[in-house]
């Protein structure tokens, strides 16, 4: 995977050391990017020898790159040496002290999502010892976890106490130097989570539940892996459908799973980041590599995402289906009002024989935003008869929108069978005007109708989640139309 | 004299630049069932997507009032709050969305409206299930989509359920009898027949007699050119049957 030699790393990196040892003190790095600011981060987070190697292969790789301009998106350049890539977690004490401290208006758009009560204080960055209640109910999982054997902590405490599985599997599903932004995620990466689920093991929650309650402020760019040993079972959920204040613009995540024989996993996305105002200012860009192999036979990989929030996404969850009999699976709701940008979709790479995977893609826009779906199924000439089914379906709501669908289909395997829908629609002023006959008004028969629309990718949520995802939908549509 | 239900005078509307209502003049008192027959394109259609408030259509001159008020005024979902049914000819499919959903969200609508507490999902179910029974139609049909997949007469009998449900005190049923065999027709009639009541009215848009078997209208009247042309009994939909429409026609010519 090394494309230099780890000897000459580490001479050079010698070089540097004394220069940063004091700066260690220090909970922010000045903006700029070079081997010392990953140097700084590595010692900072007190990392082995092989993952600061690793770090430094990937940020000269990075170099070596341009950033992709192929997505259908428009934005003001990045500067990335006017990025600052380390600054320590806030105290706890620099949030709002109560409730009763927190804007209304993200209380209000709480209570829209059905937010439970106790979930609100942390998610608005209320101080965490305020929050008592959250942190005995994480502690009460967190035992129920490592009861069944279950690893899952932030990364960089996995680093320290599982070394030798993050060495093992660490960049074996995402490359570090994949794409340009999962390098400059590989170099500058400073926490995120890890999930190891032993041999035979069903995971005794889904890991949204915990999550939720324990999420941590991992920054910008965040690093989540997460292996399913043979035969195991895991369902996670990344983030919250509730607005999480964020004061970086640019993140760059990269997510990497592995289901080894028989082993499944489900991982499901509702991003709701700040997608800019009405008129597109400010907002997140939010560019992910997001990727799972099926590297077992019979393993299974599902990819579910809601996304309705950044202002602009660029994300493509793909699954590599490497074992024979593997399934991967693509459901996804992007929603793009005001003048977000969404240009998303999925890979799925059949090289084993008989593997399956499933594609229903939903996108739906209003306001100015632009929805574009990029897919790639790519049938390898080993993969005898792999199957794929493709359903891509584009709402649009107002005139100044704009949806496209783009899928790449490689078949190199004579007997795969593949199959592509697509369908481009208005919100039919026939179904509008039906269930405003019936009494509805204008919003919710909007809602309604957009909710139905993405029935299909909704019920692949974990239950608790379905109904803040069709609730999310509601806000993120409040206001796009009429 | 009390003030009828629904009271048109002189109602002319247009669809772009073409004139389909030229002065429709019809009263509707409570407690009456008016049939409005007339050949295609006479403008049928038309007066109950108006009255229903469809976009489209542009109201040029005359006036509607429902329960004293200017119906025109209101835009469709206050219409529907204040208790105008417009069953549907082609009721449209909305694909993913609960049968069962749509009905609570418009039932609990006009409970709003009328400052009464919303149902909840076991006593609406309760209330579903007895009028499904009526219109024998499956319990499976609340967790279908809307109208998705649905026959053309299952279509018509879900528009009826919709109306026993909601309970309107105006319901005005565009060709719901278009489309159904004799057993629909008469479950469809047998609907129609349970909401009939001294409070409420029922206008009937149809092409044909045979809804008429079983519904006896109290008034009959016959739109042709955007006109109403004749008004009379229930004898005179017989006659229509007997006669057809060309005798009327060259009135309003």
């Amino acid at each position: 995977m090394s494309t230099q030699d780890p000897s000459l790393d580490a001479l050079l990196a010698r070089g540097y050391q004394h220069g940063f040892v004091t700066d260690i003190e220090s909970d922010t790095v000045a903006p700029g990017l070079d081997r010392d600011t990953v140097r700084f981060i590595s010692a900072k987070k007190g990392e082995p020898q092989f993952l600061l190697d690793w770090r430094l292969r990937a940020l000269d790789r990075w170099f070596e790159m341009k950033e992709p301009h192929w997505p259908k998106l428009h934005y003001t350049p990045i500067d990335y040496q006017d990025i600052s890539y380390y600054s320590a977690p806030k105290a706890k004490t620099d949030g709002p002290k109560s409730l009763a401290d927190v804007d209304p208006k993200l209380l209000a758009t709480y209570e829209k999502l059905g937010v439970p009560l106790h979930e609100r204080a942390r998610l608005a960055g209320v101080a965490v010892d305020a929050v008592f209640d959250s942190v005995s109910v994480a502690t009460t999982f967190k035992d129920r976890l490592s009861a069944a054997g279950v690893i899952f902590c932030p990364f960089s405490e996995a680093v320290q106490k599982h070394p030798e599985l993050i060495e093992r599997w660490l960049g074996t599903v995402v490359p570090y130097g994949d794409n340009y932004y999962a390098a400059l995620n590989s170099a500058v990466f400073t926490d995120g989570s890890f999930v190891y689920i032993p041999k035979g093991v069903r995971c005794p929650m889904e890991l949204s539940t915990y999550f939720r309650i324990n999420a941590a402020k991992t920054g910008q760019f965040e690093r989540t892996l997460i292996v399913a040993d043979e035969g195991s079972h895991v369902s996670y959920l990344e983030g919250c459908t509730a607005p999480m204040r964020d004061e970086n613009q640019l993140h760059a995540a990269v997510v990497e799973l592995l289901a080894l024989d028989d082993a499944q996993i489900k991982y499901s996305t509702v991003q709701n980041w700040y997608p800019g105002d009405e008129n597109g200012v400010g907002g997140i860009y939010n560019f992910v590599t997001k990727r799972g192999e099926c590297r077992g036979r019979n393993s299974r990989i599902s990819w579910t995402q809601v996304e309705t929030g950044s202002a602009i996404t660029w994300k493509y969850p793909s699954c590599v289906l490497r074992g024979e009999n593997s399934v991967g699976e693509f459901y996804s709701v992007a929603v793009t009002a005001n003048y977000q940008q969404a240009d998303t979709g999925t890979k799925m790479i059949h090289i084993g024989a008989n593997t399956r995977s499933t594609i229903v893609s939903k996108g739906i826009s209003a306001g100015h935003a632009q929805n574009t779906y990029r897919g790639l199924v790519s049938v390898m000439p080993g993969a005898h008869g792999a199957r794929n089914f493709t359903q891509c379906d584009s709402l649009l709501l107002g005139s100044d929108c704009g949806a496209h669908t783009i899928p790449y289909i490689e078949v190199k395997n004579p007997q795969a069978i593949v199959e592509h829908e697509a369908s481009t629609s208005r919100i039919s002023e026939e179904q509008l005007f039906y269930c405003l006959q019936r009494g509805l008004s204008q919003e919710d028969a909007i809602n309604l109708i957009v909710g139905g629309f993405c029935k299909t990718v909704f019920r692949e949520l974990p239950m608790e989640f379905a109904v803040e995802a069709q609730n999310l939908l509601a806000v993120s549509l409040e206001g796009a139309v009429g | 004299m009390t003030t009828p239900l629904l009271c048109i005078r002189d109602l002319h509307a247009r669809v772009a630049d073409r004139e389909v209502l030229k002065g429709i003049n019809l009263e509707v008192p409570a407690g009456e069932v008016h049939a409005i027959m007339g050949p295609n394109g006479s403008g049928k259609s038309s007066l109950s997507h108006v009255l229903a408030g469809k976009p489209g259509y542009t109201v040029t001159r005359g006036s509607v009032t429902f329960k004293g008020q200017d119906l025109l005024a209101l835009p469709p979902e206050e219409r529907a709050r204040e208790g105008v049914f417009l069953g549907f000819q082609y009721p449209v499919e909305i694909p993913g969305v609960n049968n069962a959903y749509l009905l609570r969200a418009a039932l609990n609508a006009a409970r709003r409206h009328r400052n009464e507490p919303e149902v909840d999902a076991f006593d609406f179910l309760t209330l579903v299930k007895a009028r499904m029974q009526l219109m024998r139609m499956d319990e499976s049909f609340l967790s279908r989509g809307v109208n998705e997949g649905f026959s053309g007469g299952e279509k018509k009998r879900n528009e009826i359920l919709q109306m026993l449900v909601l309970e309107p005190s105006l319901a005005v049923l565009d060709e719901t009898d278009s489309g159904l065999d004799i057993d629909a027709l008469k479950v469809v009639a047998a609907g129609i027949q349970t909401l009939r009541s001294p409070e409420r009215a029922i206008v009937l848009v149809t092409h044909y007699q045979r809804l008429l078997d079983h519904v006896t209208p109290d008034r009959v009247h016959v739109l042709a050119r955007g006109r109403i042309v004749r008004s009379g009994g229930p004898e005179l939909a017989l006659e229509l049957e007997r006669r057809g429409y060309d005798w009327l026609l060259d009135d309003a010519a």
